[in-house]
C-alpha cells in the first residue's frame, strides 16, 4: 500500500529541526538548589526518574539513582515525591 | 525504537524503555514544569512512533527554538485554533497511505482548547478522527503572562482577574467531549503518571477520536514551589476538586486514585489545596463554600452516570 514518496530536489531547504540534547543550552546553570542521594537510604523505587521533569535521573536496580547535574534545573520534584527521604537539596555554592 | 541493550547482565530497569529515551534533557522548561513529565509517560506508549501537533502554548517554547528540537518524536507547530483541524489531516493522510503505527496526538493547552481552539476541536470529534486530543490544563495562559481563560478556577488569581480573583467557575472540556458522543473520554493528573499511562494504552487500542483532560500544575502560574509541583496535583485528586474517569461504553468508570474520594468524609478539606498556592492568597471562607457546593455537584453527576 504505502509507496515510496520521491522528493523533488528544489534547492529549498526546509527549516526542519533535529532532536539535539540541550536546546536551551546546559540548563543545569539555573540551578540555585541541588539535589543530592543517600545511597543508603534508597530503596530502588524508581519514582524519581518516573517523575524527573528534565529526564536527567536515572535509577539502576542495583545501584540507585544518577544524577547528570549538567541538565538537572534543582526544581526539587525528586525530593518532594521521594518515599524514604534518600534525596535531599542543599543549597548551590 | 530501540531495544535495550543485550550485553549487560544486570538486572534492567522495569521501566519502558522509551521513557529514557524521546524526552532529552536540557529543555527551555522552567524547573518543576509537568509537560515534560506529561511526555515522558506519553513517550513510554508511544516511543518515537508519533507526531504531536502543538499549537501556541508553553510547550512550543519548551520544545525548542529553531534548529533543535528537545522531543525524539515529529512535532508540527501550527497556528492557536487548528490544533486539532491539523491533527485531522495528518490522521487522515495516514489512513491513505496505510500507515497505522504512528499516533497522531493534538497536544494543546487550556487555552488553546477550551476557547480558541474549542471551535476546530469540537469539529474534530464529531468527524470522529482517529487521534488522541490531550489537553494540559495549566488554568491560565501560561505563556504569555497568567492571563484568566475559561479553565481557570473560581477564586483564582491571575493577572487579569486582580484583587477579587475569578468570578466564574471553571469550563469543565470533558463533559462538553462526552456529549459529542466520541468513543474515548478521560481525565488524568500529571501527579498519577500510572494512571495516565494505562489511559493512553487504552486509548491506543481505541479507533476514533480519544480525548484526555490532563492536569498540570504551573509552578509559576499558580504561585508555589517547583519542587511541590506533584504534591499539588495529588492534593487536587485528594480534596476531590479533580476526579479522575474514564468514560466509554456509554458510562464514566472511575479510575483507582478517585475511587476513596466518592465518600465527602474521606476527602481532605479543600484548604490544603488552596493553602499551598499563592494565587489563592486571601480567598474567603465564602468562596471556599462556593468551590465546595461546586465539588459537590461535580461529584453528584459523576456518581449519576456512573
Amino acid at each position: 500500500m504505502v509507496k515510496e514518496v520521491q522528493i523533488v530536489k528544489t534547492g529549498i531547504k526546509i527549516p526542519l529541526a533535529k532532536p539535539k540534547v540541550g536546546v536551551a543550552g546546559k540548563t543545569g546553570f539555573w540551578r540555585i538548589t541541588r539535589p543530592i542521594v543517600n545511597y543508603d537510604k534508597c530503596n530502588k523505587c524508581f519514582l524519581c526518574e518516573i517523575y524527573c521533569p528534565v529526564n536527567v535521573i536515572r535509577v539502576e536496580p542495583d545501584r540507585g539513582p544518577t544524577i547528570d547535574y549538567d541538565y538537572c534545573k534543582g526544581c526539587g520534584v525528586c525530593v518532594d515525591v521521594c518515599p524514604s527521604n534518600a534525596l535531599e537539596l542543599i543549597e548551590e555554592e | 525504537m530501540t531495544a535495550p541493550n543485550p550485553q549487560s547482565s544486570k538486572p534492567r530497569s522495569p521501566l519502558p524503555f522509551n521513557m529514557r529515551e524521546v524526552v532529552l534533557p536540557g529543555d527551555s522548561a522552567c524547573p518543576g514544569c509537568p509537560i515534560p513529565m506529561a511526555w515522558k509517560v506519553i513517550s513510554a506508549v508511544f516511543g518515537e512512533k508519533m507526531i504531536l501537533v502543538i499549537p501556541a502554548c508553553c510547550s512550543s517554547v519548551v520544545v525548542g527554538a529553531y534548529p533543535g528540537n528537545s522531543l525524539k518524536a515529529s512535532v508540527v507547530h501550527v497556528a492557536f485554533a487548528s490544533a486539532a483541524a491539523v491533527a485531522s489531516g495528518i490522521s487522515e493522510a495516514l489512513r491513505k497511505r496505510g500507515i497505522t503505527d504512528v499516533q497522531v496526538i493534538a497536544w494543546a493547552g487550556d487555552g488553546g482548547t477550551a476557547d480558541i481552539g474549542m471551535a476546530s476541536l469540537s469539529g474534530a470529534a464529531e468527524r470522529n478522527h482517529d487521534m488522541i486530543y490531550i489537553m494540559y490544563d495549566n488554568e491560565a495562559y501560561m505563556n504569555t503572562g497568567i492571563q484568566r481563560s475559561s479553565s481557570t478556577p473560581y477564586g483564582a488569581w491571575t493577572t487579569t482577574t486582580p484583587i477579587i480573583g475569578k468570578t466564574e467557575h471553571k469550563k469543565d472540556v470533558a463533559k462538553i467531549m462526552i456529549s459529542h458522543g466520541v468513543p474515548y473520554v478521560a481525565t488524568a493528573s500529571i501527579a498519577y503518571p500510572h494512571d495516565f499511562y494505562a489511559k493512553l494504552q487504552r486509548a491506543k487500542k481505541i479507533r476514533g477520536f480519544k480525548f484526555i483532560h490532563l492536569h498540570a500544575p504551573c509552578p509559576v502560574g499558580w504561585r508555589f514551589d517547583p519542587k511541590y509541583t506533584v504534591r499539588v496535583g495529588k492534593l487536587a485528586i485528594e480534596t476531590g476538586l479533580w476526579i479522575l474517569y474514564e468514560y466509554y461504553d456509554g458510562k464514566i468508570h472511575l479510575s483507582g486514585p478517585s475511587r476513596p474520594y466518592m465518600d465527602p468524609k474521606k476527602r481532605k478539606p479543600i484548604i490544603e489545596y488552596l493553602k499551598l498556592q499563592g494565587r489563592f492568597k486571601g480567598i474567603t471562607e465564602e468562596k471556599i463554600k462556593e468551590i465546595e457546593t461546586y465539588v459537590n455537584q461535580h461529584w453528584e453527576w459523576v456518581k449519576r452516570h456512573m
